[in-house]
């Protein structure tokens, strides 16, 4: 399955870094880093700018981060409507910062700037996947 | 080489709902625009259309516009960089100009957001974000800012209260200002009691959704003398991007691209922060107007809350800034609104700012954001 795999709505399908919903799937969260000059990229991307290489290879992203900040979404565009209120955060692990989705099972005044976070793929009701974060 | 001054700037009364065509609404901010100058539409050597085009039902809006006011067969096109598009329309207008490749240049922004629905313009929004990374999970134009608001306020302790007050002021502008949507002066209660729309951001925490057009009229400094009457100068231009990704930001409490416009815009003026008499800040949020107090040296960072709290930035404070409304009191047409804080800075350095007029102001600048700071411009001008 390609990228229309991922997330609420889908853009677009096509994408060389497809090997992420392939891991995503498999329950890892991966990103890439390129082999030849050792850069740690995310979001995953399979071409270097750095050293115009497209020798890379996938990481996994695991452990402990921490929440930079976040949002909660009470209106929510066309097609994610009935998921509202939803929070998105930023999360820094390791010096890479992540972008995603935080557990509903985290409520608003649990929710704290520098808290512990862990990223968990998901499948999502509809079968496709996705990822989010969870306290630790 | 030629110096580049603005002779003319024009705008629509912003609104919900023109009720009239793309074509019909910048001829209003054009006529506007060439009102005194000793020129006629021919003297137009070429115009750059800017607007953001996922909200246009017309294709190639350049050379229809270049039809409706009869600039064939002058050269025409299209620049965009959504919300900050038409001050990167005056950007490559400047350009030509300086390369002596035209004389006047006509910058003309528009934009008709009633033609689609509130969560139509929502999910483009959301496509102005990285489409295969960030908008599958629903991020909008104003959770982006909510995570900069949300992060400002650990960082610094900001709090809503003072968010609101930029709402507060603008709105008391707005108030002043025929061409803005909103009109109505609202209270501290009113802005934290409205519902939440991207915590910790509210309704009267965001700029609406508006049509309207803009157009700043652009000369080399010989024809500018000889046909306006107080040409305005620009002095300092600068421009920077960030990552599409909220994930590749090094910073969450401030735009790297409004500081480094800002940097860029300073040096070629040989000005600082100091030196300013007036600003329009980008506003479509308040926590973007506070941002901007502190990208743009105004204050120190995490100081910015104290300049609201003292009411500097209102007309007779320090440093004025938005005393036209603001993007919060006056809509968000995306491709008018940087010709729309042209034209108040201009009218403002020529002492024609009757609702909010800046006593002796000389230099003014104008910082306008395209998305969630992904594009950054800052101008300079000069009477």
């Amino acid at each position: 399955m390609g990228f229309d795999n991922f997330g609420t709505v889908s853009f677009t399908t096509e994408a060389k870094a497809v090997d992420f919903i392939t891991y995503l799937e498999q329950g890892k969260f991966m990103t890439t880093r390129c082999r030849a000059c050792g850069t740690l990229q995310f979001p995953p991307k399979m071409d270097c700018p750095h050293c115009l290489s497209s020798d890379v290879e996938w990481v996994e992203i695991k452990g402990t981060g921490q929440l930079a900040t976040y949002t909660v979404v009470n209106y929510g565009p066309s097609g994610f409507e009935s998921e509202a209120p939803y929070t998105l955060a930023v999360a820094d692990f390791d010096g890479l910062r992540v972008f995603g989705r935080l557990s509903r099972d985290v409520s608003g005044a649990d929710i704290k700037v520098g808290m512990a976070l862990k990223v968990v793929s998901l499948k999502l009701p509809d079968g496709k996947v996705s990822y989010e974060f969870q306290p630790v | 080489m030629q110096d580049v001054a603005i002779i003319g700037v024009g705008q629509t009364a912003f609104s919900r709902k023109c009720g009239v065509s793309v074509r019909e609404l910048c001829f209003d901010a054009f006529k506007e625009a060439m009102e005194g100058l000793d020129i006629t539409t021919d003297d137009i050597d070429a115009s750059i259309t800017c607007s953001a085009p996922e909200y246009d039902k017309q294709r190639t809006p350049s050379g229809l516009i270049s039809e409706y006011l009869e600039l064939t067969p002058k050269p025409a096109f299209y620049v965009e960089t959504v919300c900050s598009s038409s001050t990167t329309g005056l950007r490559v207008a400047w350009s030509m100009i300086k390369a002596g490749l035209h004389k006047v240049v006509a910058v003309i922004g528009f934009q008709k957001m009633s033609e689609l629905t509130s969560r139509e313009v929502a999910e483009r929004m959301g496509r102005g974000a990285d489409i295969i990374w960030e908008s599958p999970f629903g991020i909008t134009m104003p959770s982006g800012y909510g995570m900069y608001a949300r992060a400002h306020m650990a960082t610094y302790g900001t709090t809503e209260e003072q968010l609101a007050r930029i709402r507060v002021k603008n709105s008391h502008y707005g108030s002043l200002n025929p061409k803005a949507t909103y009109r109505k002066a609202l209270s501290l209660e009113d802005v934290l009691a409205s519902d939440p729309v991207a915590q910790p951001l509210k309704v009267f925490d965001c700029c609406a959704n508006a049509d309207g057009a803009s157009c700043i009229i652009m000369a080399s400094g010989d024809v500018a003398k000889s046909v306006s009457k107080i040409p305005v100068w620009i002095i300092g231009l600068g421009a920077a991007t960030d990552t599409m990704t909220m994930s590749g930001r090094k910073t969450l409490t401030g735009l790297r691209c409004s500081q480094e416009a800002a940097r860029q815009a300073y040096e070629m003026a040989g000005m600082g922060p100091q030196d300013i008499d007036v600003a329009e800040v980008h506003d479509c949020f308040t926590i973007a107007e506070m941002m901007a107090y502190e990208d743009l040296g105004f204050a120190k960072a995490g100081e910015g809350p104290r300049l609201i709290e003292e009411k500097q930035t209102y007309a007779d404070g320090k440093m004025p800034i938005n005393v036209d409304g603001g993007l919060l009191s006056k809509g968000h047409p995306i491709g008018a609104t940087g010709g729309s804080q042209i034209r108040t800075i201009v009218r403002q350095l020529r002492e024609e700012a009757t609702e909010a007029q800046v006593k002796d102001a000389e230099v003014g600048l104008v910082h306008n954001i395209g998305g969630v700071g992904q594009y950054g411009n800052v101008t300079i001008l000069r009477r």
